[in-house]
């Protein structure tokens, strides 16, 4: 196999955009196709401050350390979920990362910061464990985001994760969800604005771009997330992928194009009615927000002032194209 | 050679030369959701691997359903 660009020897085959590259020309794709992302949906503007959502698996450090490379200015954030060996492990790949590249990394650890860990609370709120780490982390991603000023929100969701959840939304017609299912969800009522620049990638691209750029990620998959529907549907479109290149990226892709549009509506129904949580000031629909209640009802209590994030890599921020 | 496999974890030995393609077919793995790595740099599809290679089979599907 020859690279596409060069016709030097190619590393990776990219079926669905019938090319091969070499280690070189593969970097430069993923690039590529994350600058267009970011540029298609307005993602961050120059001079604007990104915080990554990171958790130490590959798609958050890739994200982070492209977003570096393209000359952003981003920190990262860490939540320890208290998954036992699995947590302690993902935080050592997070701060590792960020202590090479002299890149600051927040950190809010969930068991000493709110008095619970994630298979506490599913247990205690009797919610799916990755119910339970779902919405720990989109609460405090958002309030860590809103706390520190930063003016955008990073997270390393790929096509793949797009493309399932879409697949999932859709078997199940959830349409206010699908109204939202965007690369952007901007600022608004208390909610950072949201950004996927990786949705231009498969994560078997993001995987591959951490390889070539030597980037060391935890591999493992979470314990608790082990035959979730979620890994299934994933399955499932890859076994379609592989009879039908390109089918993830038009499933998605064309949704946006087609589809998203019509389910807005319902997605701004589900948002009507918004106001402060009585206890954190989060926007809830409800009195107390779910996070609050999950809290709670783990025997936990949150930090007495501020998310407890606390500063653990204190790098100097980096702006400027790597080599 | 040996074919490191990932969650959970093991080593399983296959006799080369062998191509990705037929060693990923061997194994029932799809290509969509694997890296092949060895000696810590992506082998591309079309390699032949040699009966006395060392390589880990990644698998890349992550996420739970948040």
């Amino acid at each position: 196999m020859k690279c596409v660009t060069c016709r030097g020897p190619a590393i990776i085959d990219l079926r669905r955009h019938n090319a091969n590259f070499c280690a070189e020309h593969f970097l430069e794709q993923c690039r590529r196709q994350v600058t267009k992302a970011i540029d298609e949906f307005h993602m961050i503007e120059p001079g604007e401050r990104a915080l990554v959502a990171v958790s130490g698996g590959k798609d958050s450090l890739a994200v982070w350390d492209l977003l570096v490379g393209l000359g952003y200015d981003v920190d990262g954030f860490y939540i320890g979920l208290g998954i036992g060996e699995y947590s302690d492990t993902s935080a050592t790949y997070a701060r590792a990362f960020a202590e090479e590249r002299g890149l600051q990394l927040l950190e809010v650890d969930l068991p000493t910061s709110h008095g619970y860990d994630i298979p506490t609370g599913s247990r205690a709120a009797r919610r799916a464990p990755c119910s339970a780490c779902g919405l720990s982390k989109r609460h405090l991603f958002d309030a860590v985001a809103l706390e520190g000023g930063y003016d955008v929100l990073v997270t390393g969701h790929n096509l793949d994760d797009e493309a399932a959840v879409l697949f999932g939304n859709t078997l199940h017609w959830h349409t206010e969800y699908l109204g939202r299912q965007l690369p952007v969800l901007p600022a608004r009522d208390g909610f950072p604005r949201k950004v996927k620049p990786l949705v231009r990638l498969t994560e078997r691209e993001t995987a591959a771009y951490c390889v070539v750029r030597g980037i060391d990620y935890l591999v493992d998959e979470c314990p608790m997330a082990a035959g979730n529907r979620h890994l299934g549907y994933k399955h499932a479109l890859n076994e379609i992928e592989r009879t039908s290149p390109g089918a993830k990226h038009s499933f998605y892709f064309g949704f946006l194009a087609r589809a998203a549009a019509r389910f807005a509506d319902q997605a701004e129904d589900d948002r009507a009615g918004l106001h402060p949580c009585a206890s954190c000031g989060a926007p809830t629909t409800s009195e107390v927000c779910a996070f609050c209640r999950l809290v709670e009802r783990a025997g936990g209590a949150p930090p007495t002032e501020g998310t407890g994030a606390v500063p653990v890599v204190l790098g100097p921020r980096r702006v400027g194209v790597q080599s | 050679m040996k074919v490191l496999l990932r969650n959970p974890r093991r080593e399983v030995d296959i006799d080369g030369p062998i191509t990705i393609v037929n060693l990923l077919a061997r194994l029932d793995l799809n290509r969509e959701s694997v890296l092949v790595i060895r000696r810590g740099e992506l082998v591309a599809g079309d390699a032949t691997l040699a009966d006395d290679d060392e390589v880990e089979i990644r698998p890349v599907i992550s996420g739970g359903s948040s």
